[in-house]
């Protein structure tokens, strides 16, 4: 039978009885549940005291790794999902986000 | 009322495709299996069958345009042969590992090189461990039975693998025989319809088919894979049974040929095996005890069925139309010899022939020498060479 079900979360513990067939994925938007910041080789460094809240980088992130608050502003980087893309950092007009390498 | 009809193991099977009427069928052109979407495609044109027909670049993208179809929820068939077939490969274990019950005809024909269109069985064999259901025939009329059963087997919610009927290039695909069809409204009602639990058209229930799966995932997946792969084996009896009383022709895993009281026996494959039976006839008119065991289903392969059924011969033949260049015996020996020595039947004299390589002709005179051979066995009781060659110029 099928344990494709509508919200289902596949797990490093779901069993090969109830994983989904095939691999598939049948809970949509689930990227949140796995965490992909230690792909990371380069980190962006969000500086606080020079950030205008201009909000340019917030639609560029290809992740969910720049979130912003109910004020609409934007909060530190959410780094189990940032991946060190750079783009961010390339895209900030107050050089506001530095980007240095991971480990340091 | 069956229909009395003439047709070629390909118009059969295309025949068997037209009452099946799935909701698409990709294809490319390949000797000897090209008459299939031929004669399909003009089922299409005049209008007999609502299917989209995908004219595809290769086989590459058959295989692939029939991944998409039936992971989009709809039934997709396609057929090939050989170098065809070799062209599809990292789809087909694609096909089975995303459990998509796609149909396909595989006209068995050598798998290049030396370059070869005839018979073997070089290309299904070589695709033995994709993950696909095996299916092999020995004459049109158990491939256009095949084909409907096959649909019925892949779809099976405790299945969904695809399935892979084979069989003979030229031999079954190009000649006539009589056979009986069934009527339209009964293949239908047979097949039912394809209701897939979850497909990627549905609309409420959005999925991603496909992902990557690494290391902490693939395993699990894979052993679920296999799981169905035994699943099949109830499934295929169960709808073996079912078709049994719509048609009136019994399937199991094998035919046992003249085996009840059989002392020597060949195990065989495909058209050689309608040889081999009337070989029998003639042995068991000069009192020779002989039988002949036709495998009708290889992936999942009958472990049980097999040693049963040979555990009271003293001496066996198994004929393999493919070498496994192991130089250790073809496919089907080694399955059936592990098969044999893991239920504890230790006392079959087991020899091995590779046989009818691109196409060589397997004549009477042939099977006669293998229960020859196999009678020396006997009196004799030793083997004097496991592995052989027969009909090849030494």
């Amino acid at each position: 039978m099928s344990n494709c079900k509508h919200n289902k979360i596949v797990s490093s513990d779901t069993t090969w009885k109830e994983t989904t067939e095939g691999g598939t994925i049948c809970s949509p938007g689930n990227a949140t549940d796995f965490p992909t910041g230690d792909w990371r080789s380069m980190k962006p460094i969000w500086l606080q005291e020079k950030c205008k809240q201009c909000l340019l980088c917030y639609p560029v992130c290809p992740d969910t790794a720049i979130l912003v608050n109910e004020e609409g502003k934007r909060v530190d980087f959410n780094y189990d999902h940032c991946k060190g893309c750079g783009v961010c950092y390339k895209v900030c007009p107050f050089e506001a986000i530095d980007f240095v390498e991971e480990g340091k | 009322m069956a229909i009395r009809d003439r047709l070629s193991g390909n118009e059969a099977v295309a025949t068997a495709m037209k009452q099946i009427n799935p909701d698409v069928v990709a294809a490319f052109p390949i000797t000897p299996s090209t008459e299939i979407p031929q004669y399909f495609s003009t089922f299409v044109a005049n209008g007999s069958v609502n299917t989209e027909f995908v004219a595809v670049e290769s086989e590459h993208s058959a295989m692939s345009a029939c991944v998409g179809a039936q992971a989009a929820g709809a039934r997709a068939m396609t057929a090939t042969s050989a170098n065809g077939l070799a062209l599809m490969w990292e789809v087909l274990y694609i096909a089975a590992s995303l459990k998509l019950p796609i149909v396909m005809a595989c006209v068995n024909r050598a798998l290049s090189g030396p370059i070869n269109i005839h018979n073997d069985h070089t290309d299904s064999m070589g695709a033995r461990d994709s993950g696909w259901i095996q299916l092999y025939c020995e004459d049109n009329q158990e491939a256009y039975d095949n084909m409907i059963m096959a649909v019925r087997i892949a779809e099976h919610k405790n299945v969904m693998l695809p399935v892979m009927v084979c069989f003979d290039g030229f031999i079954t695909s190009h000649s006539l025989e009589n056979i009986e069809l069934m009527e339209d409204d009964v293949v239908k009602k047979f097949i039912g319809e394809y209701k897939p639990d979850h497909y990627l058209l549905d609309r409420e229930n959005p999925i991603s088919v496909g992902p990557l799966d690494l290391q902490g995932y693939f395993f699990e997946h894979k052993r679920q894979q296999a799981e169905s792969m035994r699943n099949a084996k109830k499934v295929i009896q169960e709808v073996s049974e079912e078709f049994a009383q719509i048609s009136g022709r019994h399937y199991g895993f094998l035919e046992a040929y003249r085996m009840e009281d059989a002392e020597v026996a060949a195990v065989i494959l495909n058209s050689t095996a309608g040889t081999a039976k009337f070989v029998v006839d003639k042995l068991r008119e000069n009192g020779i005890k002989a039988g002949l065991v036709k495998p009708r289903v290889f992936r999942p392969f009958p472990v049980d069925e097999m040693a049963n059924v040979l555990k009271s011969c003293k001496a066996v033949a198994v004929m393999d139309k493919a070498d496994s260049f192991n130089a250790a015996g073809g496919p089907l020996f080694t399955e059936i010899t592990s098969g044999l020595h893991v239920k504890g039947v230790n006392n079959v004299m087991t020899v091995n022939y590779i046989y009818g390589l691109g196409g060589r002709d397997v004549n009477v005179g042939d099977i006669e020498k293998v229960y020859n051979d196999l009678t020396n066995i006997v009196s004799q009781g030793k083997i004097e060479s496991v592995y052989n060659y027969l009909g090849v110029r030494e």
